[in-house]
Order: C-alpha cells, then sequence, then structure tokens
C-alpha cells in the first residue's frame, strides 16, 4: 500500500503532496502522522477515503504539536517508543500564527517529535488569507491590493529562527523543488533525538496564482533569489546551507505568480520590490548563500 | 487505612493507584495542589513507567492527553475554571473522537469578575460536549469515584470521557477523614486499559477524519447513544464498587425521604451534605421535607429524577451556576425530567462565586416555601442589596 494516496484531493500540482511522500519514503513508513486541520487534512482525510498509509490523527487547529508530544510521552510510557517516529505535518498557518504556542511548548520540552511544517504561505484551505508566513507584498484576500496597500505590509515571520532559539537539536528549511535534499534533512532529523523542525516550502497553484506545471519551477526560483534560503542547524549552529552560483533576481521570482504582479504597477510597488531585494540580499549575506 | 487528609491528597493518591500512563497538566487555583501531589509522586519514582508532562497551557495539557489517549495510554489531568474554558475545544473533540480520558475539575467560578472561589459554572457550561459528569459530595467520594470513572469511561460500551467535578476550596483544600484505597483493591476493581483502537504502525487507523453531511451526524448520534449506555454501565460499577469496599455511594442519584416528602431540595455537590442536615433536623421537628443528590449530571438521570419526585407537592431546586437568559441549568434539566407532573417549582440560585450558603439560609429557602412566602419561578438567595451599575 502506498504511504500516502493515491485519492488525495489535492489541486493538480500543489506542492505539499511532494513533501509528504518524500517524508513518509525518508522515513520509511515508520511513522505515526499528526495532521493539523488545513490543505493537507481536508484533501487526505474524508471519513471513509482516508488516503494515509501510516497512523493517522488529525484533532485540531491550532494543537498538533501539543497531540504528538503526548503521543511521543505515551509510546515511551508503555514502551514502545522505537515503533515508529512521531511526526507533525501542520501548514502555516498552524504552524507560525494560531499553533505557535503548542509548538513553542513541545519544543521547549524537547519532546522526540519531527515537526514538518508546509509553508505554502496563507491560508489556503480556507482561500488564501494572509498568515504570518506570507512575504511582504503578497494579496491575499485578507491583504488585498487596493489604493492604499500593495498587498501585505510587514515581512515574513523568520520561523526557523525561533525554532532555533527554542535549543532544539535540529531545525532545517527546505523545498519542493530540492526532494532529494528534504529526504536527506528528514532521515537526519530521524537519527537526533528530541525536537526537530523541518520548513518546506510548498507553492499553491491557486493562492500563488501560478501554473500547476510550474509549481517545482516557482519553488526552485524562491531558492535562487535568496527568498527562501534552505539552511540547517545542529544544536543550534549553522551546519549547511544551499549555495547559489548566481543568485537571481526577485523580480524572476514574482513576476510569474498573480499574488505579486501587481507590485509592478502598484505606485507602492516599487519600494515593495526594494525591500523584498533587500531581504534576499540581507539573507544571502546573513547566510553566505552567494557561492 | 483512614487518614485525615486535604482534598487534593485524596484525589492525586486515587489517581496514583489507577495505574495512568501518561498526566499533562497546567496548574490554576483551585486545582494546583492536585497535579503538585502528582509531580511529587513523579519525582519520587512513585507512578510507577506513568509520564508527567508539565504544559505550556491547559489547552497544551488537554492536546497532550488526548494524544497520550489515542496512543493507547491511560490518560489524566486536572483543571479549574478558566483552564477548563480553555480546554473546551480540546475536550469537544477528545468526546468526540471517543477517547476515554479521565479529568478531574476543581469547581470554580468564571471570570469576569475574576474570582478564584468555588461555584460549578465552569464544568456545567461544558455539560453538552460528550463528556460524563459526575459531581461529589466529600472527598471519600472523590476519592473512590476516580478509578471507577477510567473504568467507565474505557468500557467498550461507553468510550466516553469522564469528568469527576469536586468543589474547589469547600473540598479541594478541606481536611477531611478519608478511607485511602490500597493497591489491591484498586487493580482488583481497575484493569489495565485495553484499547479498541490506538495509532499502531502494525494496525495503521486514521482518527479525527472529517466528517461530510451524509456521515456527521450518525456520529453524533452514537455518542448520545454512548451517554445512554453510560448509565447501565455506571449503576453496575457502583454495584460492584459497594461489593468491593462497602462503601455504598448509591446510584445516580441519593433519594433521602423522598418517598412522602411534600418539599424536596434537589442539587449536586458539596452543598449536599449542608442540606442533609437540616433536612435532618427538620424531619425531626415534623417537616415533610426531602433531599434528591444528583451525583451524575451527564449523562442526566432523568428516570431516577422523575420517580423521586413522583409524591413532591413543591421542588426546590438549588443552582450554582447560571445559564443567562434561560433556566438555570439543573432547573432546567430536573423541570424537562418532571414534565406533565402538578409541582410547585422554584429554582433557586445561590453560591455563586463562593458566596456562602449558610444552614440558617438553607433552613429559610425551605421554610419560604413551606409556609407559602416564597413565589415559585426563579430567584437569587443570598444575594446583596446592590445598584446595577451600568457603565
Amino acid at each position: 500500500m502506498s504511504l500516502f494516496g493515491p485519492g488525495h484531493g489535492a489541486c493538480p500540482g500543489c506542492g505539499f503532496p511532494i513533501a509528504v511522500r518524500e517524508a513518509l519514503d525518508a522515513l520509511d513508513g515508520k511513522v505515526i502522522a499528526v495532521n493539523a486541520t488545513g490543505c493537507l487534512e481536508i484533501v487526505s482525510s474524508m471519513y471513509g477515503r482516508n488516503t494515509w498509509g501510516v497512523p493517522y490523527i488529525h484533532s485540531i487547529f491550532e494543537n498538533s504539536a501539543a497531540v504528538a508530544a503526548g503521543i511521543e510521552v505515551a509510546l515511551k510510557a508503555l514502551k514502545r517508543e522505537n515503533e515508529a517516529h512521531v511526526v507533525v505535518f501542520a501548514g502555516d498557518g498552524a504552524t507560525f500564527d494560531i499553533g505557535i504556542g503548542t509548538l513553542s511548548g513541545m519544543m521547549d520540552r524537547n519532546h522526540n517529535v519531527i515537526y514538518i511544517c508546509y509553508d505554502n504561505e496563507a491560508y489556503q484551505n480556507t482561500g488564501n488569507q494572509q498568515s504570518m508566513a506570507t512575504p511582504m507584498g503578497a494579496a491575499t484576500t485578507t491583504t488585498p491590493v487596493g489604493k492604499n496597500m500593495p498587498g501585505k505590509m510587514g515581512r515574513k515571520k523568520d520561523m526557523v529562527e525561533i525554532a532555533v532559539a527554542h535549543g532544539i537539536p535540529y531545525a532545517a528549511s527546505a523545498s519542493i523543488a530540492y526532494p532529494k535534499d528534504f529526504n536527506r534533512k528528514v532521515k537526519r532529523a530521524s537519527e537526533i533525538k528530541g525536537s526537530k523542525y523541518i520548513q518546506v516550502h510548498c507553492p499553491c497553484v491557486t493562492g500563488w496564482g501560478i501554473d500547476g506545471k510550474l509549481t517545482v519551477e516557482v519553488a526552485k526560483l524562491a531558492v535562487e533569489t535568496g527568498l527562501y534560503p534552505l539552511v540547517e542547524y545542529e544544536n543550534g549552529k549553522l551546519v549547511r546551507v544551499r549555495k547559489l552560483k548566481k543568485r537571481k533576481s526577485v523580480e524572476e521570482y514574482l513576476k510569474i505568480q498573480r499574488r505579486f504582479r501587481h507590485l509592478f504597477k502598484h505606485p507602492m510597488g516599487k519600494d515593495v520590490l526594494e525591500e523584498l531585494q533587500r531581504i534576499a540580499d540581507e539573507n544571502a549575506r546573513k547566510y553566505g548563500l552567494d557561492a | 487505612m483512614i487518614k485525615v487528609v486535604r482534598g487534593f491528597y485524596a484525589i492525586a493518591e486515587a489517581v496514583r493507584l489507577s495505574r495512568p500512563n501518561v498526566i499533562a497538566a497546567y496548574p490554576i487555583t483551585p486545582q494546583t495542589e492536585i497535579v503538585e501531589n502528582l509531580a511529587e509522586m513523579y519525582a519520587n519514582g512513585e507512578l510507577g513507567d506513568a509520564e508527567y508532562v508539565t504544559a505550556e497551557s491547559e489547552f497544551g495539557a488537554a492536546s497532550m492527553i488526548l494524544g497520550a489517549s489515542a496512543a493507547g495510554a491511560r490518560a489524566f489531568t486536572a483543571t479549574s475554571s478558566q483552564g477548563l474554558l480553555l480546554m473546551t475545544e480540546v475536550l469537544y473533540n477528545a468526546a468526540g473522537m471517543r477517547l476515554p480520558i479521565v479529568l478531574v475539575v476543581a469547581n470554580r467560578a468564571v471570570s469576569a469578575p475574576l474570582s478564584i472561589w468555588n461555584d460549578i459554572q465552569d464544568s456545567i457550561s461544558i455539560r453538552d460536549a460528550g463528556i460524563i459528569q459526575l459531581y461529589v459530595e466529600s472527598n471519600q467520594e472523590a476519592h473512590d469515584m476516580i478509578p471507577l470513572a477510567f473504568k467507565v469511561a474505557e468500557n467498550k460500551d461507553v468510550l466516553l470521557p469522564f469528568m469527576i467535578c469536586v468543589d474547589g476550596f469547600k473540598l479541594t483544600h478541606a481536611y477531611e477523614p478519608v478511607d485511602l484505597l490500597d493497591q489491591e483493591t484498586v487493580d482488583k476493581f481497575l484493569p489495565p486499559y485495553n484499547p479498541v483502537v490506538k495509532l499502531d504502525v502494525n494496525n495503521p487507523v486514521a482518527m479525527g477524519c472529517y466528517a461530510p453531511p451524509p456521515y456527521y451526524m450518525e456520529f453524533r448520534a452514537a455518542m448520545e447513544f454512548a451517554m445512554d449506555r453510560a448509565r447501565d454501565v455506571m449503576l453496575k460499577e457502583f454495584e460492584e464498587w459497594y461489593k468491593l469496599t462497602k462503601r455504598n455511594w448509591g446510584g445516580h442519584v441519593v433519594a433521602d425521604y423522598c418517598e412522602d416528602a411534600e418539599i424536596v431540595v434537589v442539587t449536586m455537590g458539596s452543598i449536599v451534605s449542608l442540606i442533609r442536615g437540616v433536612i435532618n433536623q427538620m424531619r425531626k421537628d415534623g417537616m415533610k421535607v426531602g433531599l434528591l443528590k444528583i451525583r451524575t449530571y451527564r449523562p442526566f438521570p432523568s428516570d431516577e429524577v422523575r420517580d423521586a419526585l413522583k409524591n413532591a407537592d413543591k421542588v426546590i431546586v438549588i443552582d450554582r451556576a447560571l445559564s443567562i437568559g434561560a433556566e438555570p441549568p439543573l432547573s432546567a434539566d430536573v423541570k424537562s425530567a418532571v414534565l406533565g407532573n402538578d409541582l410547585e417549582f422554584h429554582s433557586v440560585i445561590a453560591g455563586l462565586g463562593g458566596r456562602d450558603v449558610p444552614r440558617e439560609l438553607v433552613e429559610k429557602i425551605i421554610r419560604d416555601v413551606a409556609e407559602g412566602r416564597a413565589k415559585p419561578g426563579k430567584r437569587f438567595e443570598g444575594l446583596n442589596e446592590f445598584e446595577e451599575v451600568i457603565p
């Protein structure tokens, strides 16, 4: 039996099924999956049409980290801790925003859990409302473009650094454009005891306004422009980054997505474009992205 | 072994004897000492292989025991007031997922205004969640009901969370002589938890699937049917408990003098003891009064209530919670149980937020009804005169 699907209802070109399959494969299916309410849950867990080949639990939107922590301590108490990896799959809304409290608790207590945030940069399940993972300038239904507003104001929250600040043994960012890299990171996480946080960039076809066949290309450009740096921390130390031979301008990434298109004509767009390039430059300096 | 102990210790000790696998908790007055006692037991290695986790909030604590229970563990938490309200979303979910978690609520008023003192508004406010609720009168009853709660919740015909409601401070902090159970007795009564389904890689299941309209209603109806089955399961276990410990707590209700009483007082929780004292005295004085103690609030024992009140002329229900804008909660349930009976019905609200209900007030409430001074309907008793300030 396949570990995820067939039969899931994700959109053609959706990014996260790639991440879920890679993660389950990397762990040989030795997984108890905990899933927050969100796109992934809705497309995979309808009663009678569950597409998961591993034990799966969905509780509510904002408590996956605590549910996973409870499962982990239960396995320990029942002397079943070698049975499986406890793995959370939660979107950026469940992770950056509504569930950050339970995630912080889980990381603070350093539960032996792999927490995978599939980051599609808005509440896509409910139709593209902004989250704290939404990048600056992106048009969402709650940060629409208007005379006074060029999409989302304020920048994306740096959850990887927040995870690192908890002193957990492993934190990394990844992208579905680099499945081998993500697979390796999940495997590496599984070798380490304690809390692991992996944030994987997953384009959303409908929310971002991209052609389904461009998913991987768009995700790749996010990395190649320095807007989504792929980094890896062990015990608080930056141990690896994906270097960029020739970093591309952020415009190459932005111009092929409907959510950013207005930036090229809105009166405030130029400032936002400059700020996004500045963020990419800052990432490049901070992580030494330029090869 | 009879010892004079405080309520929170009697509760913690019974939890220990029930051999939980996972305890997750967050402190809140007046519950704190229950989990502090459990933490101390954990620190001293007295909880066997159990794991004790300090949560980041009650919401986290409830979520952890939900996860633990889904993984096949016997799981426990305790809370009060705001903490219970914060857990509410998770507890509704745990009930819907049919997870037999057990929690103790040290009953406390809810904010605003902030009050750490006792009433039962907190647990009453989640009466509709699909959680069995049992209100106790004494610390001995609280102690005894904990192994029973696990056994009932884990029964395959039930599989619903079980909440034991214990009056904050009045019981939790009170010293009372408690005949503490021993491990052998509890082990004889309560077998290890053997879940029907659990998260297990060798037998993968999906828990918490969403249900579209063709399925949702059946899931919810199944909870109602399980709650109905819990009635008989509980009665059987009350009986078992009596056989084992020689302590008879009665059934879902305990009726004193109801056979020939003209006036029956209906209430639940620690206030029952006080009212029993008043009624015993009034009986000696020749007044035909009775007492109906409600133990099981969910499932609501409608048949038992109707039976106990069949000969009464007047009923006084004392509620320590409100359903603002409607009949007080217990009163509404009692009324629905006796629908069609020709009864003079008094819905009395008293003792909110730790307001004392002295013996004299109970006597006055009963005498006012007996002597026809009180108008039937809803009223507050023990309320100070005050000027309502509209901000």
